[in-house]
């Protein structure tokens, strides 16, 4: 029933998209994290950064932000993220790159809601004792922020994961490029789209109960 | 409250510690501190009372700059308090801080939470800040509690872990904000215990309170205030049977004799 897969590399197209999710996740929530940082702190200047990157990046469509990093970075400003010629290498970091700027905005506000959840009085004690801003984050409001935003932070995650389908836009050869390839070639819509499906949901099924069952248990008791 | 004898030593010598000189807040449209004098010497236990909305949390918060003020200076120890950054998170460290709702990290072990700022801020070695803070745990009387969290703990419990925090930082004031105010009855007691105690043993003291029992025995000093001034300033034997002013009287009236 599955004959006409073969010759496809199904398994491959979606271990790239696995490791656009990894890198994109990680460097997405270092950098949604130095955000959400700026978006509490004291210096205006930083403060105002922070919002007007949430504000402008959430707000445009994913695939302009892909493109451009195309288009834009590599083909115009020559930014090629040290791969000139590998154009298979430097696709895939575009996309990370691309990925990882547009979901930080998520994260950044995901945590700020967890930083809202923290009584002033933690923030208070902590500056009491003589922590400095960045101590009073990092020791004190931050890990507790993030305890109480582990599932809305499976929404960004989960959502990632299905937006790396819009790398194929600049030629990534992902799992959602791959379905574009079986369908304009093959006849088997249906079971194209259904395995297409599964794969996605066998990722993102197990990441959305693990992080459920990981936010139960760092919960904070007050 | 606990009537334990302490020691009334007229105030210490003129070693001004903490001096406050014509200090102006506002809220908005209330003027909650109002040209605020206060001069609080080296070992001295100074109690703040008054009725709610009268100023005194603000004035004690403000002395570590947890609240801003919006004219006249405060100094510590002779050095005015800076503005912001490290040089005021330098000074806050000398200043201990004891809060109504305890305020102990919650994601932190009992140990934790008085180990953190001796290894963060004074840079202690982390077996150095455990000994230091085992001891001053089992010197407010919840030593056996050590790595349990916060939430485990009763209240009485928390406020005496809270005070071994700020006492870890080696403070040369420590605050009091209303420190018995969120508890059950049956658990003053032991938070007052420990401050006579601390009284006892010189520590330089702000107590926001409630507690006249506490600020009878253990008081150097009585600050009444109200409406956002300093009415009243006397030893406690002179503010509790003779106050001067009908402010205090009327407030005073109205809190003993039941």
């Amino acid at each position: 029933m599955f004959d006409f897969l073969e010759g496809y590399d199904l398994l491959g197209a979606f271990w790239t998209t696995v490791q656009l999710t990894v890198f994109s996740g990680i460097i997405a929530l270092v950098w949604g994290t130095i955000l959400a940082g700026m978006r509490v702190s004291p210096v205006p200047l930083m403060r105002g950064f922070g919002t007007a990157y949430v504000n402008v990046v959430r707000n445009i469509p994913l695939t302009v932000i892909i493109v451009f990093c195309s288009l834009g970075l590599a083909e115009i400003f020559g930014i090629t993220l040290g791969a000139p010629n590998d154009f298979k290498l430097q696709g895939f970091r575009l996309a990370v790159l691309g990925l990882s700027a547009y979901t930080a905005a998520f994260v950044c506000e995901a945590l700020r809601s967890g930083i809202n959840t923290v009584p002033i009085g933690q923030a208070e004690a902590a500056r009491a004792i003589g922590l400095n801003f960045r101590q009073v984050l990092t020791l004190v409001v931050l890990p507790q922020a993030f305890r109480s935003v582990v599932g809305p932070l499976a929404n960004v995650l989960i959502a990632l994961t299905k937006n790396t389908t819009v790398a194929a836009a600049i030629g990534v050869a992902e799992a959602g490029l791959l379905m574009k390839e079986i369908v304009e070639t093959e006849a088997q819509l249906y079971a194209t789209a259904a395995i297409i499906a599964l794969g996605f949901v066998i990722l993102t099924l197990p990441t959305g109960l693990f992080l459920g069952w990981i936010g139960k248990r760092v919960a904070v008791k007050r | 409250m606990a009537e334990v004898s302490v020691t009334k030593d007229a105030a210490p010598a003129a070693d001004e510690l903490v001096v406050l000189k014509n200090v102006n807040k506002h809220f908005g449209a209330l003027h909650v501190l109002q040209d605020i004098d206060l001069t609080i010497a080296r070992g001295e236990v100074v109690v703040v009372i008054g009725p709610s909305g009268s100023g005194k949390s603000t004035l004690c918060r403000a002395i570590n700059r947890l609240e801003g003020i919006d004219s006249g200076s405060i100094t510590l120890d002779g050095k005015p308090l800076p503005a912001e950054g490290k040089e005021l998170a330098r000074l806050r460290a000398d200043v201990g801080m004891v809060f109504q709702s305890f305020n102990l990290f919650a994601h932190k072990t009992v140990l934790e939470n008085v180990t953190l700022g001796q290894i963060k801020v004074r840079k202690k070695s982390k077996a150095e800040a455990e000994e230091k803070a085992r001891a001053l745990l089992d010197r407010v009387g919840v030593g056996t509690q050590a790595d349990k969290y916060p939430a485990q703990l009763s209240g009485g419990q928390q406020q005496r872990v809270a005070i071994a925090r700020a006492l870890a930082m080696e403070p040369k004031v420590m605050l009091f904000d209303e420190p018995t105010s969120a508890l059950d009855p049956e658990m003053i007691n032991e938070v007052l215990e420990v401050m006579q105690q601390l009284a006892r043993d010189g520590m330089t003291m702000v107590v926001v309170t409630h507690e006249m029992g506490f600020a009878r025995s253990a008081a150097n000093r009585v600050v009444f205030m109200a409406d956002g001034q300093i009415v009243e300033q006397a030893t406690p034997d002179k503010f509790f049977t003779a106050p001067k002013s009908d402010r205090a009287k009327d407030f005073l009236s109205k809190i003993l004799h039941h």
